[in-house]
């Protein structure tokens, strides 16, 4: 068997790759998400190699003593890793020049129907939809029903609609 | 009929997908052909798996790939738990392919149908070999086979809004495969092996504390994917955009594989785990937050991929449990959410198409339009929110039983959790009916709805098999309790797939019992060479490495 310790230099190389994608990937540009992205994967295949202990040679039977053979489950292992990475990074590439395509910049960009509905919230607006046969929205038959407010200072309630930022019904998306 | 002669029944999920995928990118040019090619493939898939289930009652099959021995090489393994998720999974894709095979007549989701047919199949193959596979590395092949085909799919078109949820996808995606990637490094380093089955046996021989750190890093890999909170944001972000056939097929599979690797690793990998708590508290935390998620939309499909969020957390709660009721829930309330989540998605796909939106404020007056869709809608969202006797309320019924039997103040929260989220999943599916069937419309011009048979067809297919899944649960239940029985006993897997605890049934020898006599660990491999033919089990292997 092999020494299986790891090596003190693969670990600082791990380290600093992975810590130096994670920065990276935290950035809001695509084609950075895609170094960091990149980056992190060959940190982390390094670390598939170390897992199989300390190079040795060749493991075929008859040109090298077992007792020195490296493990060659890792490397098999970081083999097809190393292919899915390079088939994700195509993909994100071409992601990211689809968005420049787009939006003439490769920035992630915000959801806007969560930011839609997170600004209703914080303006505590209630969707204007009808809700029984009345044809009234929730609003009207609020300021209806709880008539006991009547008598105090009218509150100017500001009439907010929901935005609608979809494409007309049909349309291309 | 000898089990043992039929276990090459287990590649076939995986070969002919893939197949069916080469075959489909082909005749791209030629749509009826494509469509006939994959309706073929997955039927096939679909027979094969219901015969794997029917096997599989015997205990677990195995089948070594190209004949290799266990540890080293690649392991199928079917055991109750994988062939029921494999034909859940595989009837819910069969639908969803003859769901989209109209689609791209539709005015506002044309769907590249060349790029379509090829991918829907790589992800099934995908899903299979997630399903299927008894190997951790494996299991990460199958997993980055179905994210990459899951990539094409919800960037179909790349349009702007496709792009914007696909780029959030696809890079959470690709830091979860980094963890699980992490994940594996430590597991061989420390194990010395990826089959799942020699981890079993050697994970009790470690530190523990290795062994739960392991543990910890897997749970977040797949917490990802299953989309558990706080890992579940990108999910109600990315997934409404996608075509309603994807986003469908995606919600019922995607998640469940994450749910599913979970079960395996608290299980059959790490069967003395003291993380049950911490995943009960997640559970808990994920159904509520997720439910309070649905409430607040009023777009159907962004509604819908929040309750999917939630009810991730009643399949948490059941395997948090740690008790064979709890697992036994679990695994049936997997297979119920499957059929139903999935349902639910294809009905909001024809709401889309006879509204015209999925805005529930534009939406309106399509019980006048299309009465048999409001009933199409009702049933899978009384059964989401589990109303008796349907097979929600059954699963919900057997983790409340399975939580009451334990009894300690974390049960009882989750009790009071997802009763909650049972009710308030009602009140946010009732509101979004009660907008998108009973509010007038808010123009009259909708007209009578054209949708073509197909796209009713299936859905009509899954609502009935979820009502199926209900007259038939005490079959279901008890298979899913066989299942449960066998992934705690853990040997009968580990006996299955390593006869003597060593070496599988396949060939391929060790080094030592050609030299010194004495087994060594598999860091060592010696392989035979290629083309050696595979030979019966337990077979002794060839000296010399020739046949």
């Amino acid at each position: 068997m092999i020494d299986v310790s790891p090596s003190l230099a693969l670990l600082v190389l791990v380290g600093v790759m992975v810590g130096c994608g994670t920065v990276l990937v935290l950035e809001r540009s695509l084609s950075r998400i895609v170094i960091g992205a990149s980056l992190i994967t060959y940190g982390v295949n390094v670390m598939v190699l170390m897992a199989g202990g300390r190079a040795g040679g060749p493991p075929i039977i008859g040109q090298t003593e077992v007792a020195d053979m490296a493990d060659p489950l890792p490397q098999a292992m970081v083999l097809t890793a190393i292919v899915i990475g390079l088939a994700l990074t195509a993909f994100m590439l071409t992601m990211a020049y689809r968005t420049w395509q787009l939006n003439g910049n490769d920035e992630v960009q915000d959801d806007r129907e969560d930011r839609r509905i997170a600004l209703a919230a914080a303006r505590d607006a209630v969707a204007e939809r009808v809700t029984d046969d009345s044809g009234a929205t929730l609003d009207e038959q609020a300021a209806i029903v709880f008539d006991e407010t009547e008598d105090m200072p009218a509150i100017d309630v500001p009439d907010v609609k929901p935005e609608r930022d979809q494409p007309p019904r049909g349309g291309p998306q | 009929m000898n089990p043992d002669d039929w276990t090459w029944v287990l590649g076939i999920p995986v070969l002919v997908p893939f197949a069916g995928a080469a075959f489909t990118l082909l005749l791209a040019r030629a749509p009826a052909a494509q469509r006939v090619v994959s309706l073929v493939a997955l039927t096939i898939v679909l027979l094969d798996a219901v015969f794997i289930g029917f096997l599989s009652l015997r205990g677990p099959l195995i089948l070594d790939v190209g004949g290799w021995a266990a540890p080293v090489g690649i392991t199928l393994v079917a055991d109750r738990l994988s062939a029921l998720m494999l034909m859940v999974s595989v009837f819910v894709t069969l639908c969803v392919l003859v769901y989209s095979f109209t689609q791209d007549l539709a005015e506002n989701q044309r769907l590249p149908i060349a790029v379509f047919q090829p991918t829907f199949l790589i992800l099934s193959a995908g899903v299979s070999n997630a399903f299927l596979t008894g190997d951790l590395f494996n299991l990460y092949v199958g997993f980055e086979i179905l994210l990459v085909a899951s990539f094409v799919l919800i960037t179909l078109g790349s349009t702007r809004e496709r792009i914007r949820s696909g780029t959030v996808y696809v890079i959470v995606s690709v830091v979860s495969s980094t963890i699980f990637l992490i994940a594996l490094a430590m597991v061989y380093a420390a194990l010395g092996t990826v089959n799942m089955a020699q981890i079993a046996i050697r994970a009790s021989e470690i530190d523990q504390g290795t062994a739960q750190l392991i543990q910890v890093m897997l749970f977040v890999a797949f917490g990802v994917k299953a989309a558990i909170f706080p890992l579940h944001a990108w999910l109600p972000d990315s997934y409404p955009t996608a075509p309603a056939p994807v986003t469908a097929v995606f919600a019922g599979l995607l998640t469940k594989v994450g749910i599913y690797a979970i079960i395996r690793t608290q299980t059959t990998l790490f069967s003395n785990s003291n993380l049950n708590g911490v995943l009960q508290v997640f559970g808990l935390v994920t159904m509520i937050v997720g439910i309070m998620g649905a409430v607040a939309q009023d777009d159907i499909k962004r509604l819908l991929s929040f309750t999917l969020v939630s009810h991730i957390g009643f399949m948490l709660w059941g395997v948090g449990i740690g008790t064979l009721e709890g697992l036994t829930a679990a695994i049936f309330y997997t297979a119920h959410h499957i059929i139903v989540q999935t349902a639910l998605f294809l009905v909001s796909g024809l709401m889309e198409r006879v509204g015209g939106s999925t805005s529930l404020v534009r939406l309106g007056s399509l019980l006048k339009t299309w009465p048999l869709l409001g009933v199409l809608f009702l049933i899978p969202a009384f059964n989401l929110a589990g109303i008796p006797p349907m097979s929600g309320f059954l699963g919900k019924l057997g983790l409340i039983e399975a939580s009451a039997a334990v009894g300690r103040p974390l049960d009882w929260a989750l009790v009071a959790g997802g009763l909650l989220t049972s009710l308030l999943t009602l009140y946010a599916l009732l509101r979004a009916w009660s907008m998108a069937f009973w509010q007038p419309s808010e123009d009259d011009e909708v007209g009578k709805p054209q949708v073509p048979w197909t796209m009713t067809g299936a859905t009509i297919a899954l609502v009935a098999a979820s009502l199926g899944l209900t007259l038939f649960a005490g079959p279901i239940y008890s298979y899913a309790r066989g299942g449960a029985i066998e992934l705690r006993a853990q040997a009968p897997y580990v006996v299955a797939v390593l006869p003597d605890a060593e070496r599988g049934t396949g060939q391929s020898h060790t080094e030592a019992e050609e030299e010194q006599g004495t087994p060594t660990t598999s860091s060592t491999p010696v392989v035979p060479p290629l083309g050696t033919p595979s030979q019966s089990p337990t077979s002794s292997p060839t000296p010399g490495g020739a046949p």
